[in-house]
């Protein structure tokens, strides 16, 4: 067969050096992931078992996890609450400045990815006084830090539907639905919305996986959310720590894996021009 | 009216977005008692302050070259293999998590790791014979941050730079076979100086990352204030270091100015290699 392929000119990688250097890349990546594995099934007595994943779901221990547990329930609020926040507050004014104001386009991505540029370790700084005010109004519970984590999705949603919306003819389709006599709200349920739905969907995926691994704003606005459960029950029980940083790095795994599936424009790289 | 549309998104990116901002960095010209003062901003010539930012720049420039290096490894093997392939979305998805998501959790996975009671640290010590802590114990210092800081550095790279990798066409290497080039100029005179913006892009976004990354090392750095996002956190948590009042406006307005000048220079090298990837 050698003989019969063409003589490699281009900058292509030979088969052979391509799986040396995944592999031996791979191996090194894999091992903390594999340590956080073995660790998780260490028995307090020596050897290996499911003792600890088993003690997390004991019913006996449900006063020492309690925490735990609220911590997970705030985060799995605070996603869905993100993805809405982000969906009605960015994802019009994207197609409103695509349709209507197309010279506002620089603008709208200077601010989106603004965050980039303010970590949030800074913007945290600023955010304490604009929480002591929110917690006047709506109290002090953990969904409140939605409003902030809309904030920090938004490089990441706004790439994912930018791209998306360079990819379709916006302007062209709605034009031809309001020509048939379309209404705007018909036009925006039956024509823009099902045109975007991959970019919506790599958006939300993305935001749930940002909002899901935050810590910074939450342990500093000292709300409790997932990460800073984790921080706190590792001091006394590093098992139960590294299981659930496991299953969660897992399923940010699945998340990104079905989105890549999807085939959506996730972010590529982050340009800012 | 024209512009109503637009306005629940302006005002919402004002108030969570722009007001913090500003409150950040007026905090740090302003005093106790929330006069006006410059008082602040001469901490940052503090020497404490001083090694804290030496900390931050040599732990980013570290991290910043190995896993640029690295992570330009990657994909050049991985330009090897079909867009499409499952291997190339299995890895963009890995990237994806490693490079944005993992924070307090690669933290964890490193004190599983090379943590005193980590499994790669009980091997070295039990079959090899190696302490790795004999020193004492370096992961929960400075120095510890390198590993778990690759550990989302080399991703990043991957995600960043891939594309420009792919970029390279197939017509670039013919017309350098033609002309009678060898692999070796295709990648001194054609390749490389294409690459390089991208390149040195992807080395600029990886220090500003690791710049401004605070989880990882606040769950390994539970005390103390090393580097600036932590003595961020010190100085929020205490209200008072070094004796003054309202150090983290001043230290956020000093990451805010680095921050700047670093994404100044990666949109500048952006621009450049976008002329190559149309």
């Amino acid at each position: 067969m050698a003989a019969l392929t063409a003589p490699r000119i281009g900058g292509k990688p030979s088969r052979w050096t391509t799986t040396t250097i995944l592999g031996i890349v791979g191996v090194i990546f894999a091992i903390p992931l594999v340590s956080m594995a073995e660790f998780t099934l260490r028995s307090t007595g020596g050897g290996y078992g499911f003792e600890h994943w088993l003690a997390l779901i004991d019913p006996e221990n449900e006063r020492r996890y309690r925490m735990l547990w609220a911590g997970i329930r705030n985060s799995l609020l605070l996603a869905p609450s993100t993805v809405a926040l982000m969906l009605v507050l960015l994802v019009p004014t994207m197609i409103l400045v695509q349709l209507r104001f197309p010279r506002l386009r620089r603008l709208l991505e200077l601010i989106c990815l603004l965050p980039i540029t303010v970590p949030a370790i800074a913007l945290v700084v600023g955010l304490a006084p604009v929480y002591s005010v929110i917690s006047g109004v709506f109290g002090s519970s953990a969904w409140t830090l939605a409003f902030a984590y809309g904030i920090l999705v938004l490089p990441f949603a706004y790439r994912a539907v930018q791209s998306n919306l360079q990819a379709i003819d916006l302007v062209t389709l709605t034009e031809a639905a309001r020509t048939l006599g379309a209404s705007w709200p018909t036009v925006i349920i039956r024509v823009i919305v099902p045109a975007l739905r991959t970019g919506l969907l790599a958006a939300s995926v993305i935001s749930i996986a940002v909002v899901l691994g935050e810590y910074t704003l939450a342990s500093l606005l000292n709300r409790q959310n997932l990460q800073t459960a984790l921080v706190q029950v590792s001091k006394s029980d590093p098992y139960t720590a590294v299981i659930l940083s496991l299953l969660s790095l897992l399923f940010a795994f699945a998340l990104l894996a079905v989105i890549g599936r999807v085939g959506a424009g996730r972010p590529q790289n982050r340009t800012t021009s | 009216m024209k512009y109503l549309g637009l306005a629940p998104f302006a005002l919402y990116v004002l108030l969570m977005l722009v007001v913090p901002v500003i409150l950040a960095v007026a905090t740090g010209f302003t005093d106790g008692d929330g006069g006006f003062t410059l008082d602040n901003i001469t901490a940052l010539a503090d020497p404490v302050i001083v090694s804290t930012f030496g900390n931050s720049f040599a732990l980013s420039g570290i991290t910043a070259v190995v896993g640029a290096t690295l992570g330009a490894l990657v994909c050049y093997a991985l330009s090897g293999l079909a867009p499409g392939s499952r291997i190339r979305i299995a890895v963009d998805a890995v990237c994806g998590v490693l490079a944005q998501f993992g924070g307090v959790m690669l933290a964890f996975a490193f004190i599983a790791t090379i943590g005193i009671q980590g499994i790669v640290t009980l091997i070295l010590r039990d079959r090899l014979g190696v302490d790795i802590f004999a020193d004492g114990v370096w992961l929960y210092q400075v120095p510890g941050l390198i590993l778990p800081y690759l550990y989302f550095q080399v991703p990043l790279m991957v995600i960043t730079f891939l594309p420009a990798v792919d970029g390279l066409k197939v017509q670039w290497s013919e017309a350098n076979a033609t002309l009678g080039g060898s692999r070796l100029t295709f990648w001194t005179r054609i390749a490389g100086p294409i690459l390089a913006p991208s390149f040195l892009g992807g080395l600029v976004l990886l220090f500003a990352n690791a710049f401004s990354s605070y989880a990882t090392a606040a769950a390994l750095i539970s005390q103390g204030a090393q580097i600036v996002p932590l003595q961020i956190r010190g100085a929020l948590i205490s209200e008072t270091v070094l004796g003054r009042e309202n150090l983290a406006g001043t230290l956020a307005l000093g990451m805010i100015v680095v921050m700047v000048v670093l994404m100044g220079a990666y949109s500048a090298l952006a621009r450049k290699t976008e002329r190559w990837q149309r």
